[in-house]
């Protein structure tokens, strides 16, 4: 993996804005009613990073020290307001839903977040990829968010007809609760899924066959019998032999 | 062993309540209610009832399974949440909806927080408030009976005449636990019999919102209006066996005085201020999240120390 392909993935899944490092809480929770809006939400904030990201960096040599808040603030500002006449000019009906909510990107913390801690002090191309990322990871996660609200709060998804025509939508997730209800259960599925501990896959571990295989430590050991190592090798050794239809009876 | 030099540690006298002695007696306490509301409005109030009891013990029995924790429906808390939340829902809901509901009350209230003893809000109502909030209108389709589909309350608050006669026996319309002032007084006898609840919430709860009434209705010491403000709604179910919930209710003495108060203040403002005729189960549960924060200014001064904790 290079770096740039590094920063992607880190934007994406390992310091995910939203479940991971929870940052930009205000328009996650706010805006993602409906997928459309989240994409949207979603979108417009990756446009915003990605061009402050790059400004900044360009920049970093340039902006004093003492007064760089004020000073990314300015480029972001400047961005916020190029987006939000080209939304009203070309996507009116998104820009009436997302309402104040693409005015106040100039306070997202991810963006002045990503500048102060990355921008401001990596190489132009490094920073855009960061931008990307974290953009395209903040984005994938509030489409996820507003189409899981959408689906259970209105029966549709992007605006389609998903659940049959006698599901009762359940109003309380397109509601302010049930943004909180998902986001909960996204940060926690997440959480599971990158704590789960990377399997250590050694050639010689590789190399036995597990139907066969004991370990080896355990021949000599007063207490193999309590201990979780010889259990565990026998459960996959017992799983293995039923795949292969011939277990049960030897055990 | 000899028992004469048999030593064990503290504590050394033990209470026989409990825990599933006192779910128990809650929901005996209960029945008084359960029979009333299903003979009240048929059998269909049975189903709701069935339908919120099986999904809230099957809920708590496949979490605490999947989960490989100790599985405690025998304690009947779940049980009793069910029974609560089934109390809680007009007679014509769906059975999904009770299905939904008991679901979310164990899961999302209790479960995911840690369990009985851990939830911060009464299960039973949190999922009452979001059953309300989702399905607006089901949640509120109360069945005719007498001349009236409207709840005494809506139609009290409409200016219409009420039979208090009738909110008192429980002849009216309403969910399937609330209607019934003398059923659900007869359990709350058993519970302070038996010492499962103490006056002090309860009492607070119902003389603070009678005085907040007389101050703010509008009609003054109005007999009529008085007697159908508090046998009306869920007054009566909040305050005597949902209010008094131990895990969600302060244990500071002084605590409990100020969680019955605030219980009847915000009752009266959600009723007479607020745009819907009823205000318990909102009033309940935004009483409950406030509950860590009173226990924690009003934890008593221990023995041989002086205010603030210092010894003297």
């Amino acid at each position: 993996m290079n770096k740039y392909s590094e920063r992607l993935y880190n934007g994406l899944i390992k310091e995910n804005p939203t479940t991971v490092m929870m940052l930009g809480m205000c328009p996650t929770l706010a805006t993602t009613t409906s997928a459309i809006n989240g994409l949207g939400m979603g979108l417009c904030t990756l446009v915003v990073l990605v061009l402050s990201n790059v400004v900044i960096s360009l920049l970093r040599k340039i902006i004093p020290d003492e007064v760089r808040i004020p000073a990314f603030i300015v480029v972001i500002a400047s961005l916020v307001t190029i987006v939000q006449f080209l939304m009203e000019g070309y996507f009116p009906a998104l820009s009436q839903s997302l309402g104040v909510y693409i005015p106040l990107i100039v306070v997202n913390c991810i963006i002045l977040g990503r500048a102060e801690a990355y921008a401001s002090k990596h190489s132009v191309g490094l920073s855009m990829f960061d931008g990307i990322g974290m953009g395209l990871g903040f984005t994938i996660a509030l489409t996820i968010l507003g189409a899981i609200r959408e689906l259970f709060g209105n029966g549709t998804i992007a605006g389609a007809q998903i659940m049959p025509k006698s599901y009762v939508p359940i109003s309380i997730f397109v509601l302010q609760p049930g943004a909180f209800f998902v986001l909960a259960i996204l940060i926690a599925v997440m959480t599971k899924i990158l704590s789960r501990p990377k399997k250590v896959k050694t050639s010689e571990e590789s190399a036995h066959d597990p139907a066969t295989c004991e370990p080896a430590d355990c021949a000599g050991c007063a207490s193999k019998g309590s201990c979780g190592k010889q259990i565990f090798a026998e459960t996959v050794k017992a799983g293995v032999k039923d795949a292969q239809g011939n277990g049960g009876d030897e055990a | 062993m000899n028992d004469m030099i048999h030593v064990s540690s503290s504590p050394h006298v033990r209470s026989r309540m409990t825990t599933g002695r006192l779910m128990h007696l809650v929901i005996i306490a209960l029945l008084p209610t359960t029979i009333f509301g299903i003979y009240n409005f048929g059998a269909k109030a049975a189903v709701v009832l069935l339908s919120t009891i099986i999904s809230s013990v099957l809920t708590e029995y496949i979490y605490q399974r999947a989960m490989k924790k100790t599985v405690t429906i025998s304690d009947g808390s779940a049980l009793l949440t069910g029974l609560l939340l089934g109390l809680n829902l007009p007679s014509t809901a769906p059975w999904w909806v009770g299905v939904l509901g008991g679901v979310f009350a164990i899961l999302v209230v209790k479960q995911v927080f840690g369990g009985l003893g851990q939830n911060f809000m009464n299960p039973a109502l949190g999922a009452r408030c979001f059953l309300l909030i989702s399905f607006t209108s089901i949640m509120t389709n109360f069945p005719q009976i007498g001349d009236s589909a409207a709840t005494p309350l809506a139609a009290l608050k409409a200016g219409e005449a009420v039979n208090t006669r009738d909110m008192l026996l429980g002849f009216t319309s309403g969910t399937i636990g609330e209607t019934s002032t003398i059923a659900l007084l007869v359990g709350a006898i058993i519970l302070l019999w038996f010492e499962v609840i103490d006056i002090v919430i309860p009492g607070l709860y119902i003389l603070t919102f009678l005085i907040f009434i007389v101050i703010f209705g509008g009609h003054g010491l109005d007999p009529t209006y008085i007697t159908a403000q508090l046998c009306g709604g869920g007054l009566m179910l909040g305050a005597w066996f949902m209010a008094t919930d131990y895990v969600t209710s302060p244990i500071t003495p002084k605590g409990r005085i100020i969680y019955g108060v605030m219980l009847g203040v915000l009752t009266g403002l959600f009723r007479i201020f607020g745009s819907s005729a009823e205000g318990v189960s909102y009033a309940i549960i935004i009483s409950n999240v406030f509950v860590p924060l009173i226990e924690k200014y009003t934890i008593p001064r221990a023995f041989g120390y002086r205010k603030g904790g210092k010894k003297s």
